[in-house]
Parts: C-alpha cells; structure tokens; sequence
C-alpha cells in the first residue's frame, strides 16, 4: 500500500497541472499500474487505440484481451475474470460499454457484485464529428439507476490518474467516463481523490454550480464572471456522482439561494437529477439544470457542440443571473 | 469426484428427479421441464466428474459449473444440497420469500453458485472469462457452462463461441440441452438454430453429440472433452423435456409451471417404479 501511494506521487510530477485529455491520463495510468500489479487485467472491444488501453495492450499482451466488436461478451468475459480474482478493466466507448451491454453489466456485473471496473472514453458530446450516434448523453443515468455500482466522472488529466488509482483498490464495480477531447488541468496539486469525495473550489453566498467533468472547467470561468460582476458564485468538482456527497451538497446549498448543475449528458438521469433528487427531499432551494435538453447530439467541433447545446460558461452566467432575479 | 458407477449415477439422477419434483411443488411455481431434461447432464457433473469441495465452495482448484440456463435453478439448487454444500431442508423454501434458493441462481445468496444467472446468453461469456483467469493461473481446473437450446438464439453466445475459439481455451466445456423446446413452442417453429453440429463446429469448437439421458453416453463425452487440447468442446445432449415423468415429456406447457400435488404423487410413484 506504501509503495503505491509514493508511486503514484511520483506520477503526479508529470501530469499535474497538465492539460490533457482524461482518455490519455487513463492510458497511461493503467500502464503504470500494469508495471505494479500482476493481477491488472485489460479489456477492449477493437477500440484500443482510441481508448488508450493500447498502452497496456503493447506493454503486457498476455494480460491484454480484444473481445473484438462483441460488448455484451466484453462485459461477460471481464466478469469471469473478476470470478477468477482479477482485476479486469473493460473498455470501449461510453455509449456502447453502458448502452449496447447494459442488461449484461446490470445481471452479471452488478447483481453479483463483481469487481469489475468499466472505463469507458468518448463521453459526452464532444466526440465531435462522429455524431449522435458515438455521442453518449445517457451513460451516467444508465450506471446511476443500477444498484452496487459507483459512478465516477473525473475533471481532468491530473484527478483522471487519482481515480484510476483509487478504484484498483476498491472493491465493486465502478463504471469511469472519460472523455475524448483534451481539458484544462483545472484540480489543484494537493487534491487528493476520495470515492464520494466531491471538492469544492469555494462555496458561494449567492449560487454554486455543481459540476462533473469537462463542465467544471466551465464552471469555473463562469464563476469568474460572475464574481467580477459581483455575484459570489462557488463551484464544486462532483466528480464522484454515485454515491453523492451529500454533505458537501447540502453545506452548500445552505449557504446559497440558487444551485446550478452543470453536465455534458442529458438533464434527464444524470448529475442534474441526482441533485435534484436529493434537495427535494432534504433542502429547499432553487435548482437550474445545465445540460443537454432531452435531444440527440450532432456532427461538429465539440466548442462548436457545446456551444450549439448552451454548455458554455456565458450559458452558465445567464441562468444564474436570470435565476437570481427571481 | 466419486468412481465411475453408471449404476450409481442413474441412481442419483433419479434422486435428483425426485427432489426436483419435490421442490417444484412445494414451491407452487417454477421451470419443471428444463430442470428434468438436463438432470443427467447434471448429476454427471457433479457426482463424477467435476473436481470440487462442497465444505470449501470457493476452493481455488475446483471446476466450476456455469448455469448459464439459469431457469434450471432447482436443478443446480438439488445438485449442490445433495453433495452437501447445504442442507436439503433448504429446498422447501425455493422461491419463498427471504430464501437464498431465489427463482433464478443468486451468487450472493447461495455458495456454490458461481454466478447469478437467469437473463440468458451470457453464461458462456462469464465462463470464457474465468477459464482466462486460470490459464493465468497456470491452473488445470475446467469450466463447465450449460446452456438451453433456445438461448443459443441469444447473439451473445456466438460472440462467446467466437472468444473461446480465438483463445483457444480448451479449458471450457459447454453443454447444450436440445430439448427441443422453449416457451412458445418448438425451438424449430419459434426460430430454428439447426443445424447445430456445423454452426459450433464452423465457429472452431469441438461438437460431441449425444444421446443425453444415455449416462455412459455422456460420461465418455467429458472425458473426451478433457482430451481435445487447442479448442473449447461442446456438447450437443438430445433431451426430452420433461425427462423422467411420462406426462411431462416432451410438453412446452411444463416449460414454466410447477407439478400440482396429484401430478406429483402420480410422478414419484412413476420414478419409483422404474427402478
């Protein structure tokens, strides 16, 4: 356990503060922890040079396994390995790893309790060019709903390589989405990553935005903004979606009149709902959902995509600046 | 496990029937046919030829059985208690509420089962999976995985058919029940997957087709299975559904539904009679 923690503190030299895509920091973390662990396992559905576990693959290929196009036995393959005590990580795209293998993930994966651990890259819609079809907006409902699962989407390269960590020493499934693009390094050097740990950056006295992935990048700008035209507006990186940190969600709430969720995946099942879900029942205050609004992705440049699905920072500020008049 | 004594065996196939009848009943729901037709399969597995501990479940070295045909539950649920993983009394509660003996295998309920199971077709992928892992482990204990022949309609089966051949993983062996029927009717009628012999056999594995209520029959196909390295086997075993009650046999209707007391005194009374 030592020795790993003071590995993975010499990783972090290389890629805090990076900017990076959290899809490479996957890549590179798993090859890492191939070099430690004998009992790593790697899964992919010919999608190993977009997902990044070609590291690994070129590393170690006989703890490498490509189940080819067949997810649903990716997903089954994986679980047997977990049976024999490894610690299989099965990856592919997020729209096929949680949509074409669901009902798999959810008798097999999740009904057992496997440790299993399904990262899965091209979250959200900026993919880009490919379009709607390798767009997932609906992967983060789709984990959330299935009991013993833990859903995890990191912000960064920096938190990306803390999360892969952290999982190989947790026992269930857990499933990781990873995105395509590169983002701004947004999470300080002395973060450290605690499953159902959200980070607050700082808790504002008017609105927080509440925020997973890409979005807290975004978020962050917008708070800027509206700080610099005098609204006291905090972010909280939560990265962990299942289970929420509902302390720091309510301490928050609390403090404020106005929470924004913001998220690259429909309002419907996700971060949005799962926040509202919870201050429905416990705290109430006013809530806005930023996010893609019951609609397929397209084609296009993902600032072009965000922009055309109101995923901006000025997006932001003007829903809260609206909210706040009320 | 236990000497090879064809007698012996039929024996316990028999006791097998019986308890599966037994429990059915009392438990006033559940799938008689599927169990009856692959009891010998079954019992084959489990009094001889399997490597396992019923006092140690997860005993590293055991062969591992995969009921990938998860609806067959009383059939493993009967299996595991008579070679004491669990005492028999636990039988009468199947399918009641609070049992570990829930309508479909539950891993986490019920030690011996490997993997819950009852969405069928993804059996033989978890199988593929853990005959990985003990190659890894340079372990020689085999998988075996039972599916029904209307689950091979599932698409996963073949994307499984298509790993264990691409890994040549001669360490799993599956086991096909051709009852010859599924809910709606004849697999024939419903979606025909004949023929079988040439679609396993095109997709790299070694087919052995048997008679499979014939237990030296089916005795001798495992032990060849064991003997084919480079490539998974399969087992084609022709079934009768309902195997073992003259008025269950062959019946789609007994697909799903429990025996009802007189059929089941009627039935008991059948087996017994027949040695």
């Amino acid at each position: 356990m030592g020795e790993i923690v003071k590995d993975t503190r010499e990783g972090r030299q290389s890629i805090v503060g990076k900017s990076m895509a959290t899809r490479d920091a996957y890549g590179e973390t798993l090859l890492e922890l191939g070099k430690k662990r004998d009992n790593i396992v790697v899964l992919d559905a010919d999608l190993s040079g977009s997902t990044k576990t070609g590291k690994f693959a070129k590393a170690f290929p006989d703890r490498f396994y490509n189940i080819g196009i067949a997810e649903q036995d990716m997903i089954g393959t994986a679980s047997g390995l977990a049976l024999s005590g490894k610690i299989p990580f099965a990856s592919t795209f997020a729209v096929f790893e949680t949509g074409r293998a669901w009902e798999q993930i959810r008798q097999t994966v999740c009904y057992s309790n496997l440790n299993v651990k399904l990262i899965a890259s091209h979250g959200g819609i900026t993919v880009g060019e490919d379009g709607a079809s390798h767009q997932s907006t609906e992967d983060i409902a789709l984990m959330r709903v299935l009991p013993n699962m833990t859903v995890i989407v990191p912000s960064d390269g920096y938190e990306t390589m803390q999360v892969i960590n952290a999982i190989a020493d947790f026992y269930g499934p857990v499933y990781v989405r990873l995105g395509r693009a590169k983002v701004p390094a947004v999470m300080p050097a002395e973060y450290e990553f605690k499953i159902g740990k959200a980070y607050p950056f700082h808790i504002g006295r008017d609105a927080n935005i509440v925020a997973m992935g890409i979005m807290v990048s975004i978020a962050i700008e917008a708070a800027r903004i509206l700080n610099d035209s005098g609204i006291d507006a905090g972010v909280i990186n939560m990265s962990t979606v299942k289970p929420l940190d509902t302390g720091t969600l309510l301490n928050a709430a609390r403090s404020c009149r106005l929470i924004v969720t913001a998220e690259e995946h429909s309002i419907i099942g996700g971060l949005g709902s799962a926040v509202s879900e919870f201050l429905s029942e416990n705290f109430l205050v006013q809530v806005r959902r930023i996010g893609i609004k019951d609609s397929f992705g397209c084609s296009g440049k993902p600032e072009e995509l965000l922009k055309l699905y109101g995923l901006t920072a000025d997006d932001i500020v003007e829903t809260v600046k609206e909210a706040l008049k009320k | 496990m236990d000497k090879r004594d064809t007698a012996f065996l039929k024996q316990q196939a028999k006791r097998v029937r019986i308890e599966i009848l037994k429990m059915l009943t009392e438990a006033g729901s559940g799938h008689t046919g599927g169990s009856l037709s692959a009891a010998d399969v079954v019992t084959a597995l489990y009094f001889y030829k399997m490597r396992h501990r019923p006092d140690v479940p997860n005993w590293r070295e055991r062969d591992r059985f995969i009921l990938s045909k998860g609806h067959a539950a009383p059939l493993l649920y009967v299996v595991l208690a008579l070679t004491g993983y669990f005492d028999t009394l636990l039988l009468k509660t199947l399918r009641k509420i609070g049992s570990p003996l829930q309508g479909h295998p539950c891993s986490k309920t019920l030690p011996g089962v490997e993997i819950s199971t009852g969405s069928l077709g993804q059996g033989l992928s978890v199988s593929n999976g853990i005959a990985i892992g003990l190659k890894i482990d340079n372990l020689n204990s085999r998988v075996y995985c039972l599916l029904g022949d209307g689950e091979t309609q599932e698409g996963q089966v073949w994307e499984a058919a298509m790993t264990a051949a691409h890994y040549k993983l001669d360490n799993v062996c599956a086991i096909i029940d051709l009852n010859g029927l599924q809910i709606d009717g004849p697999v024939s009628k419903v979606k025909a997957i004949e023929p079988v012999a040439s679609k396993w056999s095109a997709f790299g594995w070694n087919v052995i087709d048997i008679d499979g209520h014939d237990m030296e029959a089916i005795l001798n196909a495992f032990d060849e299975a064991e003997t084919v390295k480079g490539r998974p086997s399969v087992i084609l075993a022709h079934t009768v559904k309902g195997k073992g009650v003259s008025f269950f046999e062959g019946k789609v209707e007994y697909h799903g539904i429990a025996p009802t007391r007189d059929e089941l005194e009627m039935a008991l009374k059948e087996l017994d009679g027949n040695g």
